[in-house]
């Protein structure tokens, strides 16, 4: 029970406690983790160049197994659906594209602490240094993804346009929201040793729940009147919105402003949220992990 | 200049067992699921309690102490890695530590990777560690080894790698744990010259070691610990003779019991 326990801890070491628990301190954390860009920049790359160290296809082998899924996918969800290739092939991708980056910095957030202990508990650093390296991590995977992106422009071309460049500060929100999110997880994940599987499973369920594979316009237009209302109520979904900031502009779809606006006052609600753990359990994290 | 103020610093180890690290039986608890009786009390180790250290520029310290007196602890917290639960530490100084042996490397990479990444973890820049790779090399005297993955190491030359990091980046404090006692006494003699160099050069040095001759060659001042506590300090001769005549072994503290953190 944390809130008992934080209780009797103030109560005995009040001097100490306070000067961990300082809005300063949280905020120097993350302002040199930024700084070691060079630190978490290298591990980044690192990460990426373990996984594929092994496989022939080397760095080639990332973007070939997301164009291998979502083809697979594309095909037999479009043959399921009875809609035109065209049309859901790229849809898939996209939305696979996008979810691996915001499924994986949720996931892998969760062991983001857990999973550094030894470099933890041996090198004095900043906290968020692991989370960054995380972050930069999915984002280079998700730049080898967009390889698979644009060859899929050549074979299905999009009507895209200037307004297509809304994508990149979408992505920039998505990086943002990752991170607050990998943090939070992280934190709360290494106090209490069960979440991280049951953010696996969530995270699982809400690929389902989100329009990746299915698409929410065509139930949302659908005759059938119970169909619709259904899909109305996907709106609920934060991820939906965060996957259709990125999605509408990479298919050259009309702006939408209600998904930028739940994205916003998520972000900051999440920011503001991460924010007090963080001031609050920053110095615990090398005690629990 | 630097310098390490501790005042009354104190370390408390929260040992969760399976209920305490559950989210799910604490929420059963706030919400008055019955979760038996001891749901809340969390066993505490006290590490460290009551430390009070004041170290300048050039002070070269020795830590001695049975295992599990606290010396790794202590040395953790000087580095910054653990925030002390009560007192205060404040360290001034740039800090390299070298604890376990191998520490934070990943065996899956070069030495020569696993060079770099130590220095950038240590506050340098991948450029400043290119610089002074070559001089790394020459010291460890690793050679072809350097392009090798770490696993190939054993833990001498592990230890030899990290001291060879530590060593070479003008750190202001340095603070060893007993691993650097695996590498060999050749090596150790070579090491020695370049620790002491640094120490009169920069600044600190904190050395925690069951080997007296070590100690000798590296400190001037001792610290024994006992229980966490400081059971004595001062020139290290006298410590060291003290602690050697203790008479029979220490006799182990069961952890501080439930109801506290
Ligand atoms: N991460 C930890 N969690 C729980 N107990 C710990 C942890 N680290 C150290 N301890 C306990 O703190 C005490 C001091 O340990 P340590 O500093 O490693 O001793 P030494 O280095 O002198 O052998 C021991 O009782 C040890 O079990
Ligand atoms: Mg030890």
């Amino acid at each position: 029970m944390p809130a008992q326990v934080l209780s009797t801890a103030v109560a005995r070491t009040p001097a100490t406690l306070h000067r961990s628990r300082s809005w300063g301190l949280a905020f120097d954390d993350l302002a040199r983790g930024w700084r070691q860009q060079e630190l978490w920049g290298h591990l980044g790359w690192q990460d990426i160049k373990q996984r594929y160290r092994r496989s022939v296809l080397g760095p080639l082998w990332i973007t070939i197994s997301m164009a291998v899924t979502a083809i697979a996918l594309g095909v037999l969800y479009a043959g399921l659906f009875g809609n035109r290739l065209e049309e859901q092939l790229p849809y898939i991708l996209i939305g696979f594209i996008v979810w691996a980056f915001i499924g994986s910095s949720i996931t892998e957030g969760a062991m983001v602490f857990i999973a550094n202990e030894r470099l933890i508990k041996h090198l004095p650093a900043p906290i968020s240094v692991h989370v960054f390296r995380l972050i930069w991590r999915q984002t280079l995977f998700f730049g080898h993804n967009l390889l698979v992106y644009a060859v899929m422009l050549v074979v299905f071309p999009q009507p895209l346009s200037l307004a297509s460049l809304a994508a990149v500060p979408a992505f920039a929100l998505l990086m943002v929201n990752g991170f607050w999110a990998a943090l939070l997880v992280g934190i709360v994940s290494t106090r209490f040793r069960d979440l991280p599987p049951v953010t696996v499973s969530v995270v699982q369920l809400m690929f389902f729940m989100t329009p990746i594979v299915w698409i929410y316009e065509d139930l949302l237009n659908s005759t059938n009147e119970t169909i619709a209302s259904r899909a109305r109520l996907a709106e609920l979904n934060p991820f939906l919105h965060y996957l259709e900031i990125i999605r509408r502009p990479m298919l050259g779809e009309s702006f939408e402003l209600r998904h930028w606006v739940v994205v916003l006052v998520i972000t900051v609600l999440g920011w503001a949220l991460t924010l007090v753990v963080l001031r609050n359990y920053r110095a615990r994290v090398s005690y629990w992990v | 200049m630097a310098s390490i103020e501790v005042r009354d610093a104190s370390v408390d180890f929260p040992i969760f067992d399976a209920k305490t690290r559950s989210l799910k039986k604490a929420v059963l608890g706030v919400v008055g699921g019955r979760i038996g009786p001891n749901a809340s009390k969390v066993v505490v180790v006290e590490a460290l309690r009551g430390i009070t250290l004041d170290l300048q520029h050039g002070a070269r310290v020795g830590l001695i102490g049975h295992n599990g007196a606290g010396k790794s602890t202590l040395l953790r917290l000087l580095s910054g890695i653990y925030e002390p639960t009560g007192g205060t530490a404040s360290v001034q100084g740039r800090v390299a530590p070298v604890f376990d042996l191998g520490v934070g490397m990943d065996p899956e990479i070069s030495g020569y990777e696993n060079i770099i990444i130590r220095g950038l973890f240590l506050g340098m820049t991948r450029k400043q560690m290119d610089e002074r790779v070559g001089d790394i090399a020459t010291f460890t005297e690793l050679g072809d080894y350097l392009r090798l993955p770490l696993r190939t190491y054993s833990t001498g030359m592990r230890v030899r790698l990290a001291l060879g990091v530590v060593t070479s980046i003008d750190p202001e404090i340095l603070l060893l744990d007993e691993g650097i006692g695996a590498v060999d006494a050749d090596f150790l003699r070579k090491a020695r010259g370049r620790l002491t160099d640094l120490v009169d050069r920069a600044g600190l040095l904190v050395f925690a070691s069951h080997s007296d001759d070590l100690l000798r060659d590296l400190c001037d001042t001792g610290i024994w610990l006992e229980h966490g506590q400081i059971r004595m300090q001062g020139p290290l001769d006298e410590v060291l003779v003290a602690y050697n005549n203790r008479g029979p072994g220490p006799k182990r503290r069961p952890p501080a019991g439930g109801g506290r953190r």
